[in-house]
């Protein structure tokens, strides 16, 4: 009982990647149908089959989103689960990443050589805002959905930064421009204008209606596997070079809501995995969980890409754009695509698409490497993962 | 010359550590989730001289559907103390599979310690009621079969194939609860008269109690676990594996899941001495006898199992903690724990647990 610790990990790669066309409501397909989906078009992706798949980590936010209490018991069949392992993640708005992070875990611990991975959400089976918003007795009420509990955020980083009242806007008309280039994001309109955003209706101040995410269907579907599945995999694979996840209490006094800690630790950690000392310079494309418009600033700070207060200088500067030098949510983002549960792993997902170079219309031009971040909850849970072309380690 | 296959089995060796666990109760109205939590969090802390910040890992296991509001896992960080922030993760499972992923993150030598914790409370809501809602969304919740409905069905159906009877039933029953008269979490024990049918041809002493209760452990890794407890107990293997959701494509008088989770466990490579199944109706204890292939000279249930306690979402982590608390105290050499989940045992995970060899 005395075996040393292993020396490596093994390193882990992506291989297949299937989306679902998100939109509000999937009435042709039933939760199964519409993982199933997803899941089939990952295996076409990475030319497997269900036979090639040792184990399924599946994820997805809160039951209640669907009234449906564990549904991975009942998608064992229509995943090819059976007579394999199952995993259920859930770790609120960044479970889609940790489920990766944790499929990432089986291979690089060499449990299993080949794992299927899924987020989703099928919010039209319910009603996510009230299924966030029942009461609790002595807890602080969330009242009506998460824009609520995040509004206020939003201006105390405005205050903090002087940042100029028409940031939000451009956020949300550059992410919605750049969801017309992806063939699965949900909300598109070719007719859009700043404009249109700017006189939008205020829901939560400072949170204007369209720089709010949707609510929408969808899965996302992944295929990590090792070395040798991926000297067998028709296309590049994407190869993860850091991952970690982090968290800290909802409230407490001292807590930084505008940059939490757990937030910079993790993305400490990815980076250091990834030998990134200047992520602004090293990081090619980044899909950060932007649900409303002025987290991108927020996090741009939060992740390392700006210094304090200077976030919203690279939004409004155009770095961030589709052509800038630090692309952010070339896909359109969750502001264009919403299926909560799924939101985090479509982050990290695109930023495979990017380094994979198999981004179609929203390819980055040369994206070597790409970060993938997801958060949840009251900005408590993190999940990031940095993923690259080459293999780490040469 | 065919190459050399590439090494197989856990490539570090880790172990349970610590455990501890509520006693459990029918109600626990005066408390919250965290405060239930707490104090078998601060016992494997204490037992292990571990702060939160010394933790590597940090994994829990519960459900949004017992506590009636989404999100209920993330007031459990406060228990925990996750300031500064921590490296952590929750399984919408039982604490059982929140282990398997601490063990597999201890494997990739990302952590060296791990801490892990489950917890259920059933009082609030009808449980049988709560736990059709996992069904089929579309064919089978909206009929609303119960768990105990759908644990006779199972129970008949091992009759009718002449695996067992209404007296071996009730003498599975029996011999949990004088078991669990020496465990001092359990919330039924001693002798309790076999009551009427609740479903048939399952009577009341045939069903778990409804239990509120918590429970954790802390795992580590090589040296480290040596210097966190005399007698760790070590994972030699775990595994685990779910069937079809559809009852009627099952044999429910097999559990198949099991068997293939034992094996790839190294169940059957073992001498075992202890086995903690968990098994909330006696007949499932039947079921999963057949499927390991037991036979009665291993001590099953020491602990009382599922029917002295059942804690939904704890109760799998607790055979797991109980089997290895028989090792960390000498009584067990090798130990089998098996956690469950879904209707009719249709998710199975098979732990084998081991001490060092005595002096």
């Amino acid at each position: 009982m005395s075996r040393q610790r292993a020396s490596h990990k093994e390193p882990v790669a992506v291989v297949g990647i299937g989306q679902t066309a998100h939109v509000s409501a999937r009435h042709d397909v039933s939760i199964a149908g519409l993982v199933r989906e997803a899941a089939q078009r990952a295996l076409a992706d990475a030319e497997l089959t269900w036979a090639d798949i040792d184990a399924v980590v599946i994820g997805k936010a809160p039951d209640f989103f669907e009234g449906v209490m564990m549904p991975e018991l009942y998608l064992a069949d229509a995943l090819g689960a059976v007579g394999k392992p199952m995993l259920r993640v859930h770790t609120a708005g960044s479970v889609g990443g940790s489920t990766a992070l944790v499929a990432a875990n089986l291979i690089a611990a060499r449990v299993h050589g080949t794992v299927l991975t899924l987020a989703f959400e099928k919010q039209s089976e319910s009603n996510a805002m009230w299924g966030l918003s029942l009461p609790i007795p002595f807890q602080q009420p969330l009242l009506a959905g998460a824009g609520g509990f995040f509004a206020p955020h939003v201006r105390a980083y405005m205050r903090r930064t002087g940042a100029p009242d028409h940031i939000g806007s451009l956020v949300a008309y550059k992410d919605r421009r750049n969801a017309l280039k992806n063939p699965y994001a949900h909300l598109k309109d070719p007719t859009l204008t700043l404009d249109k955003i700017q006189s939008s209706p205020m829901l939560w101040d400072p949170i204007r209606y369209a720089e709010t995410c949707p609510s929408s269907d969808g899965a996302c579907a992944m295929i990590l596997t090792d070395r040798a599945g991926a000297a067998r995999a028709p296309h590049p694979p994407a190869w993860v070079h850091g991952g970690a996840m982090r968290s800290e209490p909802t409230l407490f006094a001292g807590k930084d809501f505008v940059s939490p800690q757990a937030g910079k630790d993790c993305a400490a950690d990815v980076y250091h995995q990834a030998g990134i000392t200047d992520p602004r310079r090293q990081i090619d494309a980044v899909e950060m969980y932007v649900p409303f418009s002025w987290y991108e600033p927020m996090w741009l700070e939060n992740l390392g890409f700006a210094a304090e207060g200077e976030g919203w200088k690279l939004t409004e500067s155009g770095v961030t754009e589709l052509d800038g030098d630090l692309p952010v949510n070339p896909s359109g983002g969750v502001l264009s695509t919403n299926p909560i549960g799924a939101s985090g792993m479509i982050r990290f997902a695109e930023a495979a698409l990017q380094v994979r170079g198999r981004a179609g219309a929203h390819q980055i031009p040369d994206a070597r490497t790409a970060l993938g971040h997801a958060y949840g909850g009251g900005s408590q849970f993190f999940a990031m993962w940095v993923v690259g072309a080459e293999r780490p380690g040469g | 010359m065919p190459p050399t296959p590439a090494p197989t089995g856990p490539i570090r060796d880790v172990a349970v550590v610590a455990f501890a666990q509520t006693d459990h109760r029918r109600r626990t109205d005066e408390l919250s989730e965290v405060e239930m939590l707490m104090p078998v969090l601060h016992q494997v802390l204490a037992d292990t001289g571990l702060k939160t910040s010394d933790i590597g890992f940090t994994c829990s296991g519960s459900s949004d559907y017992l506590a009636g509001r989404a999100f209920s896992f993330t007031m459990a960080l406060d228990g925990v103390g996750a300031w500064p922030p921590i490296s952590e993760s929750h399984v919408e499972m039982d604490g059982a599979w929140a282990l398997y992923e601490a063990w597999v993150k201890i494997l990739t030598g990302e952590a060296d310690t791990a801490l892990v914790y489950a917890y259920g409370k059933s009082s609030p809501g009808q449980v049988r009621d709560v736990l059709t809602r996992q069904l089929d969304p579309y064919y089978l919740a909206p009929l609303w079969p119960d768990s105990v409905s759908l644990a006779a069905l199972q129970a008949q159906a091992l009759i009718d194939a002449g695996d067992t009877d209404e007296p071996a039933l009730a003498a599975v029953a029996s011999r949990s609860r004088a078991d669990a008269q020496s465990n001092p979490h359990a919330q039924l024990a001693g002798d309790i008269p076999s009551g009427d049918y609740l479903v048939h041809p399952l009577r009341t002493t045939d069903c778990p109690p409804i239990s509120d209760g918590a429970a954790a452990v802390i795992l580590a890794a090589g040296d480290r676990a040596r210097e966190l407890c005399s007698r760790p107990a070590w994972i030699r293997g775990i595994d685990h594996r779910i069937e079809a959701h559809g009852l009627g494509v099952r044999d429910l008088t097999d559990s198949p899941s099991t068997r293939l989770a034992a094996e790839r466990a190294g169940a059957y490579e073992v001498a075992l001495d202890t086995v903690e199944l968990h098994a909330p109706f006696t007949s499932q204890e039947v079921v999963l006898r057949k499927a390991l292939g037991l036979g009665d000279d291993i001590t099953v249930n020491p602990s009382g199992g599922a029917l002295a306690a059942n804690p939904i979402m704890a109760a799998g982590l607790i055979r797991i903690g109980e089997a290895a608390a028989r090792i960390h105290r000498g009584e067990s050499d090798a130990a089998l724990a098996h956690a469950t989940s879904g209707p009719c045992l249709q998710q199975n995970l098979v732990a084998v647990l081991e001490g060092d060899p005595r002096e």
